[in-house]
């Protein structure tokens, strides 16, 4: 039971595949833009994530180790172009400003890591929740991401006008920076550090420590002790 | 394994994982694919005539009902009309002689329905040009012409814009500009789809009174007939706006067509 509450929760804070894995960046910062676009994506990608985890566990027994990558890839994909199909039928408007970043979830780094890191070696049940909790994970980043945006780089929330900007006579001067991609990167940067401060165990240690600065004599007399 | 024989590495095992995986997921796309297609295709067709009614004027961006609670297809069907129009003459073509699934947009990557623009002719950057394209015509309740809608399509800063412009009955005074896909800077030239930019547009003038392509975007509001404010920070786009407009309006695009309908019906000559 606990392993179970384990790899849905853990995935959230503890070991999030953004903040502290740095993984699935490229959507992060492209459809971040409006909260809208932000949950369609994010329920795209705990459906592919919790399935793909699922569907490979559960066959993992009969998977060749050679061809492994190739079997996960095509489960990955036939679950995307699923979703996208589902989305250009049922939420035409929302697919068709998320255009190819639908079809860019056969290429996270997440939903492929998690099922040759995790799913491979884990029962289904266990893998189907370690799935959804990373999906969460990066779902929680991605809405925390869009949130700033939309409200201080456009003054909307869900389309929905929060702030009234100087656009309708209103106080608010929007944060164009905030539209464009590159604030995503602050803003994810920001983010990981809030959470390292919060949990330092995340800290990664330092790969080499600068040497001081040394006077000559002091540098002689280190040399010679 | 329970079953001591079972090698999951074994030649026979990866030809037969590599086959049956491959089978059903191609069975799963292809099914989802061909049964959500009908449903796809409606969508399509919907947003592509709810575009034409924002660039009419008809629903105001992101609404799909009027005021009266009309939706799309009620309200296309009864006030609009599709027809071809033969860019090369000007002139109107029956409709019956396209194909079903006829796409302007695709025939102009085909090199025997379209023509191939020389580099200072294409303004918009569209390499090549159909030659049959289709255009809706809104009428009044007694059968007279409201608007015409024309599609217009160009480059901007990113890529191509998409939209409608739409002209009032004399085919000569700007009705409503709108694009339905581009991929401008949100903010920025992205502002393309601000209901406040838009505004600026209705009973502008597209030709001079030499008849030639007049619409320009400049900086700062102008009051004559043919100048638009242009977009603070989006000079590309701005520019990528005005060269389409310029096109679509000029020789190439639906220059023919426009001026022999104005002459029809009078109104000024050409």
């Amino acid at each position: 039971m606990a392993a179970s509450k384990d790899a849905l929760v853990d995935p959230i804070f503890n070991n999030n595949p953004i903040a502290l894995q740095v993984l699935g960046i490229c959507s992060a910062l492209a459809i971040t833009i409006s909260m809208a676009q932000t949950l369609v994506m994010c329920a795209a990608v705990i459906f592919v994530l919790g399935m793909s985890s699922l569907i490979i566990s559960a066959i993992r027994h009969w998977i060749p180790i050679n061809i492994r990558i190739i079997v996960q890839m095509i489960i990955i994909s036939s679950l995307v172009i699923v979703v996208d199909q589902f989305l250009k039928a049922f939420a035409y408007e929302i697919s068709k400003s998320l255009s190819v970043f639908v079809g860019l979830i056969i290429t996270n780094c997440i939903v492929l890591g998690r099922a040759e890191a995790f799913a491979m070696q884990n029962p289904p049940w266990l893998s189907f929740l370690d799935g959804i909790g990373n999906a969460l994970g990066y779902s929680v980043i991605l809405i925390l991401v869009a949130f700033i945006r939309e409200v201080f780089g456009a003054g909307t929330l869900l389309g929905y006008p929060v702030l009234a900007t100087v656009g309708d006579g209103g106080w608010y001067q929007t944060n164009g920076l905030l539209l464009l991609s590159p604030s995503a990167f602050f803003i994810i940067g920001l983010l990981i550090w809030v959470l390292r401060a919060w949990k330092p165990a995340q800290v990664e240690r330092p790969e080499y420590t600068i040497a001081p600065n040394l006077q000559y004599s002091e540098h002689y007399q280190h040399s010679k002790s | 394994m329970a079953d001591r024989q079972f090698n999951k590495d074994s030649v026979r095992n990866i030809l037969l994982v590599a086959f049956s995986i491959s089978l059903i997921c191609s069975v799963l796309v292809s099914l989802s694919a061909v049964i959500l297609k009908p449903r796809q295709d409606a969508n399509a067709l919907l947003d592509q005539r709810r575009n034409i009614l924002v660039a009419a004027g008809v629903l105001s961006e992101g609404k799909t009902e009027n005021a009266e609670g009309q939706g799309i297809q009620e309200i296309f069907l009864a006030e609009f009309e599709e027809r071809v129009v033969d860019l090369r003459t000007g002139d109107f073509v029956d409709s019956s002689e396209l194909d079903r699934n006829y796409d302007p947009i695709k025939a102009a990557k085909k090199p025997d329905q379209s023509i191939r623009l020389s580099a200072d002719s294409d303004i918009a950057l569209l390499l090549r040009r159909e030659n049959l394209t289709s255009i809706d015509l809104r009428r009044n309740p007694d059968g007279s012409i409201r608007q015409v809608i024309l599609p217009v399509r160009g480059y901007g800063l990113w890529g191509t814009l998409y939209g409608y412009l739409a002209l009032q009955d004399d085919y000569l005074t700007v009705a409503g500009l709108s694009f339905y896909s581009h991929k401008e800077t949100p903010g920025l030239g992205g502002e393309v789809d601000n209901p406040n930019w838009k505004a600026q547009w209705p009973n502008r003038r597209i030709y001079d009174s030499t008849g030639e392509p007049a619409i320009r975007l400049v900086k700062g509001m102008r009051r004559d007939d043919y100048s638009i404010d242009a977009l603070a920070g989006a000079t590309l786009t701005t520019r990528g706006v005005e060269n389409l407009i310029r096109f679509w309006t000029g020789e190439l695009g639906f220059g023919p067509f426009l001026k022999k309908m104005a002459n029809r019906q009078g109104a000024v000559s050409l």
